[in-house]
């Protein structure tokens, strides 16, 4: 064996990287069937940033054909309903410059709205939920309808259908449950008058008075 | 008794001045009844209780007006007797500013209280019972989260219990709500850690922790567990710790860590570790609750300010609007610098001073302008790090406000924000003023929203993906639908050009038209041994039935007396039974001979009774005919069937109906046929027999009106008959001829005489025919 080596030093070469290629592209070829991903896994993630509206505002039907889409290298900023938050989002996935929300597509909206029914006007045509995306409203032919607000998401497509125009679009409003306290106004624009919401948190504006005696050194016991 | 337990050092913390002593320099006191009472259904951690009493319903103290809603909820009662005068949105303590549903109570003044079930020895119940006393006691964490104490005295079975805290350190400056109640209510606080730790099958320890700035309350409970001692030995057992003051020791997991020394994980409850913490005043509400059956209506909170004239600590009911409260303690709202409910590290500004005093409110805090001024504004973080080292939790509060002013949710997760307490000492230390606990606050409930909102999201997903899927698969059907009904058209079209394939070479082999024939009438017979057998089973049930009706007829045994009435309804019964009888028995008879001539079947007889039979020979005489038989048939019945048009016609003239003129186009419609049938028939004696042409062309060429349907037909039927004596001899054709023409003349001439009577319109045309028949004849002779 040693003999042969010493007496065929390039065969020998062209024989272990020729074996080990081998062997090598073997495990890679078994690799590729044993763990082969299925579907488009950046396809997905993306779906997972936009806010699944179904709007379709970006032009597309839906927030996964946009999300194939933008796979595919369509611009990342044709969704008004995620606003800047979701361009951000996307732009650091697929590691790109973050445009403005293109405004062609609409606007971004701060406030959550949800469809209401008028349900006196409503004659039960049944177009705006032929129209819903979300099977959010509920009805039958010469029958009120009505929306059912929690899957409601907001995403104006029943509005036009209905004959008679009597879905509004209402902002949904804060309740206890999702009401959350508001950051505080920032140091590049100081607030010196304070408003009444702004100083709730006692913590975060005592200490620097008489009460206190200017007291901050934790140590000093009282 | 004394501490005989290690005490452990808290990380971070601060020392802010404590302010205790103003509101300790009067005794716990009381507030009159206020003239509304605003109870809202929500005063606890959980979901709002649901209103159980209606407006304008006079209840009781002690009542149950809400009724929790789930386990994660608690109850909410009447803290005293009066009238029901609204359920509606009323103002709340929340740092939202907002409303929440509210029933409002005008009190009677009686202070009237419903029937409570008190109960000697809490021992002699199961702990399932004691936990729903104080379920229904409505007992929520009177420390300031409002947590139901029936929930955290029911640990998993996973989770053993080794431990139980009594939470007396109120560490928050200004704060002596729990000072007070143990100085007063040392005795039930003993009894009530008695009941806890019997609720949770007896912890090794007992610990009531205090700072060791209550001296007296230290004293009170002290004296308390040492009374108890004596008649209950597990009393003894209890360990009243005293350790340094230091803000925020009185937090659940500081007061664990200094105690215990253990620190609970991340995401884990104290009950994970073995350990419940309760506060004092809640172990005292429990307790009323087992030992009176007293609802929790009234606790003791803190009036404290120095924009008040009064500072003390009173036991209000709940519902009292603060700023009656304020009222009693002679509040100068000129000189407030604004209201906190809680304490000044932790409290939180009330925008609305009517809202009311609630469970967890164990402090109002009323400073002035000069002890609370506004806030100096907050400037750039220069990261000293002061914050980290005074976080009691271990956090990095610079870190955290970074990220939360950026709103790098990720980040602030993995940098543990759900672990910060909210104690506000890195604010408190912060030499930029940086509110930096609102950052965390508004950072969290952002986090909490977009975990809502993503899962929402994913709902929305689902939702739209499932109708997607959905409209494809109707699409499909719809689709399939389509295709088979194509299919089903196509075949169809190819199963008729078959059939009209396989109809012209029938002509040419006869015999598929017999087979067809017989196979269509034996469709139509059921096979003649099952109709018998089912005919004689018909006969038999009827003699039963007839059998049965004669025999209740007789006077039998179960019913000896027969009425008048029943007599009749039997005898008619009877009747309908022997007619049915008749019926069967001559149908059998019928068919019993219609059987004897089945076999006949099999040879082509002519037996009226056998449709098979009936079908071949009408099969076999079709093709038995030649072609000049077949038209002169053909003839023949459209000759019957004009004969018919004409009476009707004449029929409808006569009655002057409208369908005449349908009727007349029929009838030319078959004198047309009738002319092309003669056409045919005179073609093929052209072929037959050139010998008889001559004879019959003129009848053929003469001119057919319409209007002469009578005589046209007579014409035709002459012509016909011409045309079948072709192969006659002359002389029987002559003497044929000559009688037919004869019947023709005297036809027509009654005709004539007939239309002349009715002064008909085709008068002349029937005269001329008449003539014309005349000239035949004596050609003819």
């Amino acid at each position: 064996m040693i003999e042969f080596i010493l007496q065929n030093p390039i065969l020998s070469a062209l024989l272990a990287l020729g074996g080990l290629s081998a062997a090598f592209g073997a495990v890679l070829g078994f690799a590729a069937v044993k763990f082969k991903v299925e579907g488009d896994p950046i396809v997905d993630q993306i779906d997972a940033l936009l806010p699944q509206t179904q709007c379709g505002q970006c032009g597309h039907p839906g927030c996964r054909p946009y999300a194939q889409a933008i796979a595919a290298g369509e611009e990342i900023n044709k969704c008004p309903p995620g606003g800047q938050a979701t361009i951000n989002a996307l732009a650091d996935l697929l590691d790109v410059e973050a445009p403005s929300l293109d405004s062609e597509h609409g606007e971004h909206l701060d406030l959550k709205r949800v469809a209401y029914i008028r349900e006196d006007e409503c004659i039960g045509c049944t177009k705006c939920i032929q129209a819903c995306p979300m099977d959010a409203i509920l009805g039958a032919a010469k029958h009120m309808h009505t929306v059912i607000a929690d899957e409601c998401t907001g995403c104006d497509l029943c509005v036009e259908p209905c004959p008679v125009d009597c879905i509004d679009m209402i902002p949904v409003e804060t309740d206890l449950k999702t009401w959350k306290w508001d950051l505080p106004a920032t140091n590049q624009n100081p607030v010196f008058h304070v408003v009444a919401n702004e100083v709730n948190l006692i913590a975060s504006d005592l200490g620097r008075g008489q009460a206190f005696g200017g007291q901050r050194d934790g140590d000093k016991a009282a | 008794m004394t501490s005989l337990i290690k005490v452990w050092e808290l990380p971070g913390g601060v020392h802010p001045p404590e302010h205790k002593d103003q509101s300790l320099q009067l005794p716990l006191g009381t507030v009159p009844l206020p003239p509304v009472l605003v109870i809202p259904l929500n005063q606890h951690m959980g979901t709002p209780a649901q209103p159980v009493v209606q407006v304008g319903e006079r209840v009781l103290a002690g009542q149950l007006i809400g009724a929790a809603d789930g386990t994660f909820s608690a109850n909410t009662h009447a803290s005293t007797s009066g009238t029901v005068i609204a359920i509606e949105e009323r103002a709340i303590p929340h740092p939202s500013g907002m409303n929440s549903e509210s029933v409002v109570i005008e009190p009677d003044g009686k202070d009237e209280w419903i029937e409570l079930t008190p109960c000697e020895d809490f021992r002699s119940l199961d702990r399932l019972t004691l936990l729903d006393k104080i379920r229904a006691a409505g007992v929520a964490g009177l420390g300031g989260a409002g947590f139901p104490t029936a929930v955290k005295l029911a640990p998993k079975s996973t989770q053993v219990i080794d431990t139980l805290i009594l939470n007396g350190a109120e560490c928050e400056p200004y704060i002596t709500a729990d000072d007070m109640l143990m100085q007063v209510r040392a005795a039930e606080l003993v009894a009530g850690t008695l009941l806890l730790s019997h609720i949770l099958h007896h912890p090794k320890n007992l610990l009531i922790g205090i700072e060791d700035n209550k001296p007296k309350a230290i004293a009170a409970v002290k004296a308390a567990v040492a009374g108890a001692a004596v008649t209950d030995p597990e009393a003894a057992n209890i360990q009243v710790v005293v350790f340094p003051t230091k803000y925020p020791s009185g937090g659940a997991k500081q007061l664990i860590q200094i105690l215990t020394g253990r620190e609970i994980p991340s995401g884990h409850h104290s009950a994970d570790i073995g350990v419940i913490c309760v506060n004092v005043g809640t172990a005292v509400a429990a307790w009323r609750a087992v030992r009176f059956g007293e609802p929790l209506v009234a606790r003791v909170a803190t009036i404290v300010g120095e924009s008040l004239t009064t500072q003390r600590n009173i036991d209000v009911l709940f519902g009292t609007p603060i700023s009656y409260v304020l009222a009693q303690h002679g509040f100068n709202a000129n000189n407030a610098s604004r209201v906190v409910m809680g304490g000044p590290m932790m409290g939180f500004t009330l925008l609305d001073l009517d809202a009311p005093v609630i469970k967890t409110t164990n402090c109002i805090l009323a400073p002035s302008k000069q002890e609370l001024p506004e806030p100096l504004p907050a400037q750039a973080c220069i990261r000293c790090g002061m914050c980290a080292e005074v976080c009691p939790a271990s956090l990095l509060p610079q870190q955290l406000f970074w990220y939360a002013q950026a709103e790098d949710f990720d980040r602030l997760e993995s940098h543990n924000l759900f672990d910060c307490i909210e104690c506000g000492a890195c604010s408190y230390v912060c030499p930029s003023t940086i509110p930096l606990v609102q950052y965390y606050r508004a950072a969290k409930g952002s986090i909490r929203l977009h975990e809502i909102e993503k899962e929402k999201s994913d709902r929305s997903r689902q939702r739209f993906e499932f109708r997607q899927q959905r409209i494809a698969k109707e699409e499909a059907e719809k689709e399939a639908k389509r295709l088979a009904r194509q299919k089903a058209a196509e075949e169809a079209k190819k199963k008729l050009a078959e059939k009209a394939a396989d109809a012209t070479p029938s002509t040419s082999a006869p015999t598929d038209v017999i087979t067809a024939a017989v196979a269509k009438a034996e469709a139509v017979q059921i096979a003649p041994d099952e109709q018998k057998a089912k005919l004689e089973r018909m006969v038999s049930a009827a003699k039963n039935a007839l059998e049965f009706q004669q025999k209740s007829l007789e006077p039998n045994k179960t019913n000896p007396v027969i009425t008048e009435e029943q007599l009749v309804k039997q005898q008619v019964r009877i009747k309908q039974a022997e007619l049915k009888l008749a019926e069967a028995e001559k149908k059998l008879a019928d068919f019993i001979s219609e059987a004897g001539t089945a076999p006949a079947r099999i040879a082509p007889a002519t037996d009226p009774n056998d449709p098979v039979a009936a079908a071949i020979a009408r099969a076999q005489a079709k093709l038995t005919m030649s072609p000049e038989d077949k038209a002169r048939a053909n003839l023949e019945s459209l000759r019957a069937r004009l004969a018919k048009a004409d009476e009707k016609v004449a029929a409808a003239k006569t009655e002057g109906s409208a369908n005449l003129d349908a009727l007349q186009q029929g009838a030319e419609k078959l004198q047309q046929k009738i002319t092309e049938a003669l056409a045919e028939l005179a073609a093929l004696g052209i072929k037959d027999e050139p010998a008889a042409v001559p004879e019959p062309v003129a009848p053929v060429a003469e001119p057919v009106t319409a209007e002469q349907n009578a005589a046209q037909a007579a014409i035709e039927k002459a012509k016909a008959k011409v045309a079948a004596m072709a192969n006659m001899s002359d002389e029987e054709k002559r003497a044929e001829q000559i009688q037919s023409l004869q019947t023709r003349l005297t036809k027509a001439r009654e005709r004539l005489a007939k239309a002349e009577a009715e002064n008909d319109t085709n008068i002349e045309a029937v005269r001329a025919g008449v003539t014309k028949l005349e000239e035949k004849l004596q050609e003819l002779a």
